[in-house]
């Protein structure tokens, strides 16, 4: 039955990500104009017209590139140059290939995004039970309306606000960057303590927008439960709170949670993108916006093809631990 | 429950005193209205023109004859911020409409023809769901040429219309058995007359609270292409004059009447968004209302 499932939904995450990559593929050819050309005008103009006959480097370009084949041969040297993870190369600091500038800054993306999604998931689903619980702190309660307020607003609208308070204002946080300028990075407490403080802000930003959103959803599926005959029975035998609220609220209040984790994922994401940007700390969506200023054409298309993948990728990942969760989803088929 | 029937009220009424008596609903409702006031009137008290690049001396700080200072380009913030918050909300409104329009007709093809009309739609709107938004935004956003506010709401709203199809479609498939519309259908009814008549007006009170979703999401899907620098550029937004700020570092340099306002605008904007969502939920969701 499980393995039935799994099959099923691995099929959906191939096309999913085959689909991904036919789009990255056929939007920019859809578009008129020409990206190689329009890039090497670019070049030209800013480095006051030195780089020589455009037309005959374009082609160049292009037969490197292999820009100038029937499109159905471009669609195939496409898939075969990503089964060898070859993106193509970076335009904008030219030796460098897509996949190794990208490579650079996937560590601190991986870092933040995993570090602030587990805290805020685990911070807000307590959060949100706890608000739904009666014999709650009031002082829980009351935190209701203002993380619903918080939660609404774009991540990157509090990360400029943290930004202004804590590293102009104040000056306590660093204004950007992902570690200190001075520090060799290693496997050293320094590097650790320096990195942390760095990421401290833009964390701060993501975990405040994202807590709400969870917190708003457990609210809502423990006050469902509450009502269950398993909880009056669980307080008619005498268990302790403390108990019925770990065990019998909580554990069976979780699973529309996951849920939610893997339909946000993606804003999840792009939230985080916006945030690198805001505190230029060195990560993806850092990479993202310097591609899209100096129109780095195909790192643009590798992050963006990253993305797609990733996001398929965790969203298979969940759909294999609800089962776990939930056997009745495995059964029932979807 | 009482066996004497009250007298009905009339419908406007009715549908009035739910509005009243959910508070989040109603300051939902007038945060927007103030918005849109602002929107609307300020126009007629500070001149269009100041929101050009060079109309004024660049990095005042506020002052009596700029009220919010202007930016490094010479731009009146407050001139700005009157010239941008229409067009963040015209988008918003635009991709909210088209999203839901293309999502409604679609979920209501779907529930009610069924057979294979149903699965295309279906597989269409599943496919569409699981690939990540941000990517195909990003995508054609970074290939247009030349992007405006409505070609913006546009690709926005190509990207949203999943949602509404999926959820219409649940609700047709649950009316379509009730037996009001049997009644329809023995009587002579036509299929598009039957989903015009008898189906669609049963979805509207939800349809408006998705409508107000949909425009929450569109803002903050265009604010976000935006910040990256992906928005129109002959137009002044929200989020390019957040752009701009961000891009000559302003919070950095502590030019704080340049971005602030902007932020200021869009959160307003937001909440007033949430409250009225919130309010319109309770008020379609009956569960929520005898329960929280």
């Amino acid at each position: 039955m499980y393995l039935a499932y799994v099959a099923r939904r691995f099929g959906m995450m191939l096309v999913v990500i085959a689909l991904a990559v036919t789009i990255n593929f056929v939007i920019p050819r859809l578009m008129p104009g020409d990206p190689i050309e329009q890039q090497l005008n670019q070049l030209a103009a800013s480095g006051g017209g030195q780089i020589g006959d455009v037309q005959a480097i374009a082609a160049a370009y292009r037969a490197k590139f292999g820009l100038d084949q029937p499109m159905l041969a471009q669609y195939a040297n496409y898939w075969k140059a990503l089964f060898s993870l070859d993106l193509g190369v970076s335009l904008a600091h030219h030796p460098a290939t897509v996949a190794e500038t990208i490579l650079a800054g996937l560590p601190w993306t991986v870092g933040l995004l995993g570090f602030t999604t587990l805290v805020s998931f685990a911070l807000g689903t307590w959060l949100g039970a706890r608000m739904a619980w009666p014999r709650g702190s009031r002082i829980v309660k009351a935190l209701g309306v203002p993380v619903l307020l918080v939660s609404a607003l774009p991540y990157f609208l509090i990360g400029l606000v943290l930004l202004f308070l804590f590293a102009t204002v104040l000056k306590v946080f660093p204004a950007g960057g992902g570690h200190p300028f001075t520090l060799q990075l290693g496997w050293t407490w320094e590097s650790v303590r320096g990195i942390a403080y760095h990421a401290a802000l833009p964390a701060a930003s993501i975990i405040l927008a994202e807590v709400g959103a969870w917190a708003i959803g457990m609210r809502g599926m423990v006050v469902s439960v509450l009502g269950e005959d398993y909880i009056t029975l669980a307080e008619a035998k005498g268990l302790p709170d403390r108990r019925i609220f770990l065990w019998y609220g909580m554990r069976n209040a979780m699973l529309p949670q996951f849920t939610v984790l893997a339909l946000t994922l993606g804003h999840i994401v792009s939230g985080a993108i916006l945030v690198e940007v805001v505190f230029a700390y060195p990560g993806i969506g850092y990479q993202l916006y310097q591609a899209i200023q100096t129109k780095d054409y195909f790192v643009i298309q590798g992050i963006i093809l990253l993305l797609s993948v990733s996001i398929a990728l965790a969203m298979f990942l969940l759909d294999l631990v609800y089962p776990l969760i939930d056997p009745r989803i495995a059964a029932g088929g979807r | 429950m009482s066996l004497a029937v009250p007298d009905a009220p009339s419908p406007a009424r009715a549908v009035a005193s739910r509005v009243l008596r959910e508070p989040m609903l109603v300051a939902g409702l007038a945060l927007l209205l103030a918005i849109l006031m602002i929107a609307a009137l300020l126009p007629l008290a500070v001149d269009p023109g100041l929101a050009q690049v060079g109309a004024t001396l660049p990095r005042q700080p506020p002052s009596a004859e700029h009220l919010l200072g202007t930016d490094v380009q010479g731009r009146d913030v407050l001139a700005s911020l009157v010239a941008a918050t229409p067009q963040t909300l015209k988008i918003g409104l635009l991709a909210g409409i088209i999203g839901l329009t293309v999502g409604t007709l679609l979920g209501l093809a779907a529930g009610f023809f069924g057979g294979l009309v149903d699965t295309v739609i279906r597989v269409a709107a599943d496919v569409m769901m699981t690939i990540p938004g941000i990517a195909v935004l990003l995508l054609v956003a970074t290939n247009v040429r030349a992007m405006s506010v409505e070609l913006m709401a546009v690709i926005v709203a190509s990207l949203s219309w999943m949602t509404a199809t999926r959820t219409v479609r649940a609700q047709t498939l649950s009316l379509r058995e009730r037996s009001y519309v049997d009644v329809a259908r023995l009587s002579g009814d036509g299929g598009v007359r039957l989903v015009l008549v008898e189906i669609l007006p049963n979805l509207l009170p939800f349809l408006a609270a998705s409508f107000v979703t949909a425009v929450s999401r569109a803002i903050l899907a265009t604010i976000g292409l935006e910040a990256l620098g992906l928005g129109p550029q002959n137009d002044l937004t929200l989020g390019m004059m957040i752009y701009w700020a961000q891009f000559y570092s302003a919070i950095l340099r502590g030019l704080w009447w340049w971005w602030a306002p902007p932020v200021a605008m869009i959160a307003l904007i937001f909440v007033g968004l949430l409250l009225t969502s919130a309010g319109l939920d309770r008020i379609v969701n009956v569960r929520l209302r005898t329960t929280a």
